[in-house]
């Protein structure tokens, strides 16, 4: 006889998790048994709920209300005034400048958003194939399985305009279409690809981790319509909660006859697999991954044959990004007019964007295809925090670029994104304000690339290399006239002639931000000055005399000692021995302590002077 | 698993779990939780509601809670709000006069109008 009459649902997303979601579970227990209402709640773990920003958050049905910035210190009072009294927490509310917002619905978070491939994320127990299959879950595939052959499965997805979600947009049934004519080949593969490593993007592995039976729906769906009986999951073995999470719904879809002989009472067999990966970010590239599954080193091979020709083992099969995959059951259930019915004319349906930086409301979010940047970076991230102001947008991770202010009109499609220099990528975006170096960020990701390129092949190989090496230089001030040329010059090379996806979108970074940010370029090499005052060679320190109070917290804090004085002449800093660690700034109780840019004369001075003894040694 | 039927059958049976997220019930109780309410027994109601849903089975009768509705004199006070129709509020309640209402408004349709103290909002 259950007595439920609370839903409690917590987002147990990464961002929720470490900032004390299991904790404030653990004493909701604890509440609830003290409180003797055990048996009237139900505390459900959910996916990543999508508002990571205001985590730990929960909903609580059946009124829908959403608690932010919980503690484990609040829960008593949840349980005492909103389970027991009814009277929900009004300080645990969103605020939005003046008003309270109550329900989760309400929150402006959510409102230009659509959620298709995140239906369930954060409202179901992904635990349970039960509450899947009450959203309508594995009808799809009945569907399929009973009433339609597998070219008309292609074709609905055909119509509905699908495209792969990793990255490429390369058209979703085409590749199945390849598969499903090679009628002389028996055994066939399909491969979720959730090998997701761009810097910052979290869409795959909140799928997996908060839908799992939704995309391996989606896969059984492909599976059927290209013929293939066996399919592999290739997770990275940094998702170990994907991983089983995965594995469990494989389970339970077994146990209750949904996967394996004869499904639905039909010819159709299949079976999944889960494999993980290393996490080497070429492995992300289909070629690399298929010769990481047949136990291979994970590099990529030069392209054709296809995997849709020769793939796994030799086998025809089709490499499918875990997003796309959790768009096919709703495309069936719902049909490929109302999918087409979103997005713009090349661009079909929504698309999942991991959404960080310098924005107030982080997230995983899911919007139509052709919003524009400014609504999405604004209205759903809620613009910039503090009083900073935009500076630019990173989309596309390590193979993407940046975007300028100017570009925030822009539709947020493949064709648009790639026009002006960026991709959509598998949905990274980072956002950053002015206080960010542009030659910095790009060389963040040339580091990330030289680190994680195979070393198969020259250009990517030694290109990016001598790349990272430029950028060291300038950003160290060692940066010489006709540098910029150079990486622009190496760039195109190793574009054109690496071998696979990593190499060839390697540079796009540094290309995109010396074409919109070149001016930050040439003042790093002319002016020995980074502007925004991030690379540390080329800015300095100094306390502002007027406004020191002479407490000398500076000075004790330093590290190296290079900060003397006293109360009445005020302290100075020794720009020979500073190192820049920013303990001054972080300290100063009155802020008069300043970042510079350009180095310091003394600096210079020193630089000039050792550059003379080192030729009389050489002389 | 043979037949799309077998499945909506699961899936019915699952939805009766989902029915506190859904929102798509035929009848809401709600009941006064203020410090008067509780004080005269509104918890002792409301269990007795949830009780009485459980064993029968009602499938589309949500029970929920609210604050200090401010009949503190005719407390517990419980409101029954039905889509389309005007709200009933029951005042002076009791688990016996629970169970009555149960049976006979909401099962059967039957106002119990000795104990409405208000209609309408």
């Amino acid at each position: 006889m259950s007595l439920k009459r609370i839903d409690l649902l917590i987002c147990c997303g990464s961002g929720c998790v470490s900032a004390g979601a299991l904790k404030i579970k653990e004493r909701f227990h604890e509440v609830l048994a003290e409180n003797n209402i055990t048996n009237e709640v139900n505390i459900i773990e959910t996916g990543c709920m999508g508002p990571c920003d205001y985590g730990p958050v929960m909903v609580i049905y059946p009124e829908g209300i959403f608690y932010q910035k919980v503690t484990p210190e609040d829960v008593e009072d949840i349980v005492k005034e909103h389970f027991l009294k009814g009277r929900p927490v009004t300080r645990l509310m969103l605020q939005d400048k003046d008003k309270t917002i109550q329900i989760q619905k309400d929150v402006p978070f959510y409102h230009k958003q659509i959620k298709v491939a995140l239906e369930n994320c954060g409202y179901i127990n992904p635990d349970s194939l039960e509450e899947y299959i009450a959203t309508g879950g594995y009808e799809a595939l009945g569907r399929v399985l009973l009433e339609m052959t597998p070219q008309e499965a292609i074709n609905i997805i055909k119509e509905s305009g699908l495209r792969g979600r990793g990255g490429g947009g390369f058209p979703t049934h085409i590749k199945w279409q390849m598969v499903h004519d090679n009628t002389q080949e028996k055994v066939k593969y399909i491969i979720c690809n959730g090998d997701e490593g761009d810097p910052g993007a979290f869409m795959d592995r909140s799928l997996l981790e908060g839908d799992p039976h939704r995309i391996l729906e989606g896969m059984m769906i492909a599976a059927y319509c290209m013929g293939a009986s066996e399919g592999f999951f290739y997770i990275r073995a940094e998702y170990p909660l994907a991983i089983t999470r995965i594995k469990q719904a494989i389970e339970q879809a077994k146990e209750l006859g949904l996967m394996g002989q004869n499904v639905f009472g039909t010819d159709f067999c299949f079976d999944a697999e889960v494999r993980t990966g290393a996490g080497a970010f070429v492995c992300g590239e289909e070629m690399a991954l298929i010769s990481s599954i047949e136990g291979q080193r994970g590099n990529p091979t030069p392209k054709p044959p296809y995997p849709a020709v020769q793939g796994l083992w030799g086998k025809p099969t089709v490499v499918n990004n875990v997003e796309t995959l959790g768009n096919i059951p709703t495309i069936i259930s719902r049909g490929a007019e109302w999918f087409a019915s979103m997005g713009t004319e090349k661009s079909k349906g929504t698309k999942v964007f991991a959404l960080t930086g310098d924005i107030r409301n982080t997230g995983l979010v899911e919007v139509p295809m052709g919003i524009t940047l400014r609504e999405l970076i604004f209205d759903v991230g809620g613009g910039m925090i503090g009083d900073h102001k935009f500076k630019a947008v990173q989309l596309g991770g390590p193979s993407g670029g940046c975007l300028t202010a100017d570009h925030l009109d822009t539709p947020v499609d493949y064709e648009n994104l790639k026009a002006r220099g960026a991709m959509m990528g598998s949905g990274g975006i980072i956002v950053m304000n002015e206080e960010k170096c542009m030659v910095n960020v790009a060389k963040f990701f040339m580091d990330f690339c030289v680190e994680e390129s195979c070393g198969k092949c020259s250009p990517c190989r030694i290109g990016l290399k001598q790349m990272l090496e430029i950028l060291e230089r300038i950003t160290s001030g060692k940066g010489k006239e006709g540098d910029i040329d150079e990486l622009l010059r190496l760039g195109e090379s190793v574009s054109k002639l690496s071998l696979c996806g990593l190499g060839q979108t390697a540079p796009n970074p540094v290309l995109s931000t010396i074409r919109y940010f070149r001016d930050e370029y040439e003042s790093h090499i002319r002016d020995q000055s980074c502007n925004s005052k991030v690379c540390l060679d080329l800015m300095h320190f100094n306390i502002d005399k007027e406004r020191c109070i002479g407490c000398s917290l500076c000075a004790r804090k330093c590290p190296t000692n290079c900060i003397s004085g006293s109360r009445e002449d005020k302290y100075t800093i020794h720009q020979v021995d500073c190192i820049k660690c920013g303990n001054c700034f972080d300290v100063c109780p009155v802020k008069a302590v300043e970042k510079i840019p350009g180095m310091h004369p003394e600096i210079v001075e020193r630089q000039k002077e050792m550059a003379k003894a080192a030729k009389r040694n050489d002389d | 698993m043979k037949t799309l039927a077998d499945l909506k059958k699961i899936r019915e049976k699952a939805q009766e779990d989902l029915k506190l997220r859904s929102g798509n019930t035929r009848v809401k109780i709600v009941v006064g939780m203020g410090t008067s309410g509780i004080a005269m027994g509104a918890r002792e109601v409301m269990k007795t509601f949830l009780e009485e849903i459980a064993t029968r089975n009602l499938t589309d009768v949500l029970v929920t809670q609210t604050g200090e509705k401010g009949l503190s004199s005719i407390e517990p006070v419980v409101d029954v709000i039905e889509e389309g129709k005007d709200s009933i509020t029951y005042g002076n309640m009791t688990p016996d006069k629970v169970k009555k209402v149960i049976a006979e408004h909401i099962v059967n349709g039957r106002i119990v109008s000795d104990y409405v103290v208000q209609t309408g909002n």
